[in-house]
């Protein structure tokens, strides 16, 4: 469940803001330095694993490009440091951009071994080529200086290095509670769902993967020009680890849990150090079996992490209060908002026609015709295996038809993808709900409006987005008052009742604007009182002038709902006519009771 | 590049190769039949190395002290997870007898035969055999103790928990074996030359121990009713399971064999090479290059990807030698875009 605890995660900041100024050993603002150098990188891997669901291993090859640009370019060829910041970052976001563009579209695992290959090779890389002195590295880099002040005293680094995490910090929390960071939440379900609700997930994955390696970068610039000299070591594969786990065990789908985690994996790092050699009586970095089995252990009792837990005990002394509200009354510019025409009742809106899918050998869908006119309800239905599953997929664009064509509105849809579907104004439900379940049900409404609006990440992380998103907010939140979910407005949708599910789904839909709304058994595992409040709400939208496809097994919920039913069975169209001539239709009998032999 | 040069370098990347084409075979066989990306791998090529060399030169092997350790763990996680399931059902007493046996007992018995025997005089046959009951009850044990236990989790977890698995090895094996590393003695003194080329035993013998052992692989997954059990559950845990497969002990024996693998590549590479604690993970990495060439599924394909990995390497060591590393790292990168290209939609997890 996701909690506001803003109190304690700015008490959190702030004391490490304090901390400088205590009477502390020079050790201890050492340690600081690090923890808040570390929490730069570990940041970003929330960002990119723990939200959007991509692993990376290679985080420190990152920091080491930052390092190294800004070592080169102010030792060697002299130049200012705050130049090798810039030149750090632009090095760093476009490595990350073509590795991205190289793995994002490939299964969840290969990005991570990519990473691994990739750290590995820019270790040796730098440890090998002349210019960046092999692995003895680069010395002499200056100290940063501001307006000829100079910042190389290791509690004034403290500062800059805070101040850049808290920079960081507060650019990803605005990042996330926006239209773009919901499509990045979206991206931890799979490709299907955020696609559908136009998402561009490719694009949206490169992103963070740039975001992620450019906070790497920052933190390789500051590490540089508080050490003062760079080496390969500190950015070899195992370092790329070590960040890993920082995330992992501060609560690696939790922004403060970079810092927590940063903070655990420092300090027991230096302690174990101190102590693991005095045991086992000989030299070596033996604390990589005590993280190993940490990691180990971690997973098997908590996935999370430890930040849930901390937040969890703060919660009891103050109680959490939704993060994301939706404004009261409709924000200025709301009824600008672009609204598609309704097509005349009665024109023809989706053709199917002959449409054919083919696996292999196996036809699923044979040569199927039916058609939609503006503010029907025709249902889909059939026995199991029939090939309505596979009919709705190529309507919304997870599949491409074999043959035969679809048309939506007069335009071919058959070849395109979901995301351009759902853009002409077909919205669609999921057989099996698709849905964030620790965000509240607003903000999972909320994703259905992303092409709503056209607030770019960057307007995003600067808040320049607050009156679009108080629109799309009003939106959503008018959407689930629309299907009668306002008083689970802040619930986290994973807690709703399965039928309370499906609702908040279609709710979601709707929030796309749609023409024709597809709905994937949208009465399954519902209770009789939640089946005839979803038939109500069919029947609202339906006499607001809305057209709706539903794919049923249930014969008694189609029967009293729909103005025209499709019969399938084995992929082929038996038969199609109004609820009570099916009902007596011999074939549609046959192929429910099993027919006469 | 005159042409003996030339072969000489193709025999070196062939025989490496071939040395990839059996960690990339492991790989590939674990990841299908368990989803864990097998990084642990690494450490088993070095401590099969450094456990023969230890044997050659009378050494006590201190793998056995782990052996023993893990054992010890081992047998405590089963004991625990049946008195936890006493609620439901009996304590399945042959069950723990056999973890008993297993566990506790086979370790020491494995001690006792490291203690009273002369290795040093042994056959270098026999020391890796020995060597092999060290580390496939390892590997096996291993897997009972970190995986088994999250066996339904997502595949990045699952690497999650195999990076910290290979930390722990590493650091235990730096304990273990200390920082320096080893080479063992020659399979073989002889030699002959093909034309121009000069052909060394110790390629020959490589290349012989890998083909057939691959091709013992292929009448494992073919012939046998275990191969084929393997099999099934990679292509369908559930499916794999209802027709009464133990997923469980798919993944024993998955980890088994790749510990196996993985200890055999060490003492084929360990006559040339000066093998540390550390040494196993860039070769592993090395045939992991190889098992992505095959896309983690296609074992044709990986053992394909092997040897085009052990030729950049050998052709570059000869160009430049310093970028070794780096350009067959690199590789990973076309290989990645290429499969990118060809595979269209991206899977669903």
């Amino acid at each position: 469940m996701k909690m506001s605890t803003k109190k304690l995660q700015w008490l959190m900041f702030g004391w490490f803001f304090v901390f400088p100024f205590l009477p502390v050993p020079g050790y201890w603002i050492t340690i600081g330095n690090y923890i808040g150098l570390y929490s730069i990188v570990a940041l970003g891997l929330v960002l990119l694993t723990g939200i959007g669901g991509l692993t990376s291993f290679g985080q420190a090859a990152f920091v080491g490009l930052g390092a190294y640009t800004t070592a080169y370019l102010s030792t060697t060829l002299g130049w200012s440091p705050w130049v090798g910041l810039g030149a750090g970052l632009v090095v760093s976001g476009l490595a990350a951009a073509l590795i991205g563009s190289v793995t994002v579209r490939l299964s969840g695992h290969f990005l991570p071994l990519a990473t691994i290959a990739w750290g590995l090779s820019l270790y040796y890389l730098f440890g090998t080529i002349e210019f960046l002195g092999k692995y003895d590295g680069l010395s002499g880099i200056p100290a940063l200086s501001v307006f000829g002040i100079d910042l190389s005293s290791p509690r004034v680094m403290y500062g800059v290095i805070w101040f850049c995490l808290g920079g960081c910090l507060m650019l990803v929390l605005n990042l996330l509670n926006s239209r773009p960071g919901r499509a990045i939440r979206a991206l931890a379900k799979g490709k299907t769902m955020p696609e559908a609700m136009g998402i561009h997930t490719a694009q949206y994955k490169i992103l963070i993967f740039v975001l992620a390696a450019l906070m790497a970068s920052l933190s390789g610039w500051l590490y540089a020009h508080l050490q003062r000299s760079v080496s390969a070591t500190p950015f070899g594969l195992h370092m790329g680890i070590e960040y890993l786990f920082m995330a992992v065990v501060g609560g690696v789908g939790h922004v403060w849990g970079a810092i927590l985690g940063a903070v655990v994996m420092t300090g027991l790092k230096s302690q174990l150090q101190d102590w693991l050699p005095l045991l086992l009586g000989s030299n070596g970095n033996f604390e990589i079996v005590v993280f190993g089995v940490m990691i180990v252990l971690l997973l098997l009792w908590s996935r999370d992490g430890l930040w849930p837990w901390v937040a969890g005990v703060w919660a009891k002394f103050h109680p959490p209060e939704p993060e994301v509200v939706a404004p009261a009354i409709a924000p200025e510019g709301y009824s600008d908002l672009p609204r598609r025409t309704r097509p005349q009742a009665g024109a023809l809106i989706l053709e199917v026609n002959e449409a054919r899918k083919q696996f292999g050998g196996l036809v699923a869908v044979k040569d199927m015709a039916f058609e939609i006119r503006a503010g029907e309800v025709v249902g889909l239905i059939g026995p199991n295996g029939a090939g309505k599953s596979t009919m709705f997929n190529l309507v919304t664009g997870v599949l491409p038809a074999t043959s035969g064509e679809i048309r939506f509105c007069g335009e071919r849809i058959d070849q395109l993808d979901s995301r351009r579907i759902v853009r002409m104004g077909i919205g669609r439900s999921f057989q099996h709900v698709h849905l964030i379940p620790h965000l509240s049900v607003l903000e999972n409404v909320a994703m259905g409006a992303h092409l709503r609006g056209r607030s770019s990440p960057l307007a995003a992380a600067l808040r320049l987005d607050r009156h679009e998103e108080a629109r799309l907010l009003f939106l959503a939140a008018e959407q689930i008052r629309r299907v009668g979910l306002e008083e689970h407005m802040h619930t986290p949708a994973g807690s709703l009742a399965l039928g309370q599910q499906r609702i908040l789904e279609i709710a979601r839909a709707l929030c796309t604007d749609p023409t024709l709304l597809l709905l994937d058994e949208p009465a399954a595992g519902l209770r009789l009182k939640e089946k005839e409040a979803l038939a109500d709400l069919i029947r609202q939208l339906k006499g607001e002038g809305m057209s709706v496809l539903l794919v049923e097994h249930d014969m008694d919920f189609v029967m009293g709902l729909t103005d025209r039913l499709v019969v399938m069975e084995f992929g082929s169209k038996i038969a199609e006519g109004l609820p009570a001539e099916i009902q007596n239709n011999e074939a549609v009998l046959a192929a429910y009771l099993g027919g006469v032999e | 590049m005159d042409f003996g040069i030339f072969a000489v370098l193709a025999q070196d990347g062939v025989t490496n190769g071939a040395v990839y084409a059996l960690l990339a075979m492991a790989l590939v066989l674990v990841f299908s039949v368990t989803r864990i990306i097998f990084l642990p791998q690494g450490e088993f090529i070095g401590f099969g190395a450094l456990t023969v060399a230890a044997l050659q030169s009378s050494q006590f092997p201190k793998l056995i002290w782990l052996l023993i350790g893990i054992g010890v763990l081992t047998f405590l996680v089963e004991l625990g997870s049946a008195l936890r399931q006493r609620r439901y059902k009996p304590l399945p007493r042959r069950l723990l007898m056999w973890s008993v046996i297993e566990n506790l007992i086979y370790p020491q018995f494995i001690w006792l035969l490291a203690h009273s025997l002369d290795w040093q005089g042994m056959p270098m046959a026999v020391q890796i055999l020995f060597t092999l009951a060290i580390t496939v009850p390892l590997g096996i044990m291993i897997y009972r103790v970190a995986f088994q236990p999250m066996a339904e989790a997502s595949v990045l977890v699952l690497l999650i928990v195999s990076v910290g698995v290979h930390f722990a090895m590493l650091g235990m094996g730096l304990f273990i074996f200390g920082p320096e590393g080893s080479t063992t003695r020659a399979f073989t003194e002889w030699s002959t030359s093909l034309g121009e080329m000069p052909v060394s035993g110790q390629s020959v013998v490589v290349m012989a121990v890998a083909g057939s052992l691959i091709g013992l692989l292929y009448l494992f997954f073919d012939r046998t009713l275990y191969g084929k059990a393997l099999r099934a559950t990679a292509v369908n845990r559930k499916g794999a399971q209802l027709v009464g497969i133990g997923t469980s002990q798919a993944g024993r024996m998955a980890f088994g064999l790749a510990a196996g693998l993985g200890t055999l590549a060490g003492t084929l590479i360990a006559p040339l090479n000066t093998v540390g604690y550390d040494t196993g993970f860039v070769v592993a990495l090395k045939g992991f290059v190889a098992a992505i060439v095959g896309g983690l599924a296609s074992y044709p394909l990986a053992a394909a990807g092997a040897l085009l990995v052990g030729l950049l390497e050998s052709y570059s060591s000869y160009w430049a030698s310093a970028y070794k590393e780096v350009i067959v790292f690199t590789l990973i990168i076309p290989v990645l875009a290429w499969r990118s290209l060809t595979s269209g939609h991206g899977d669903e997890e």
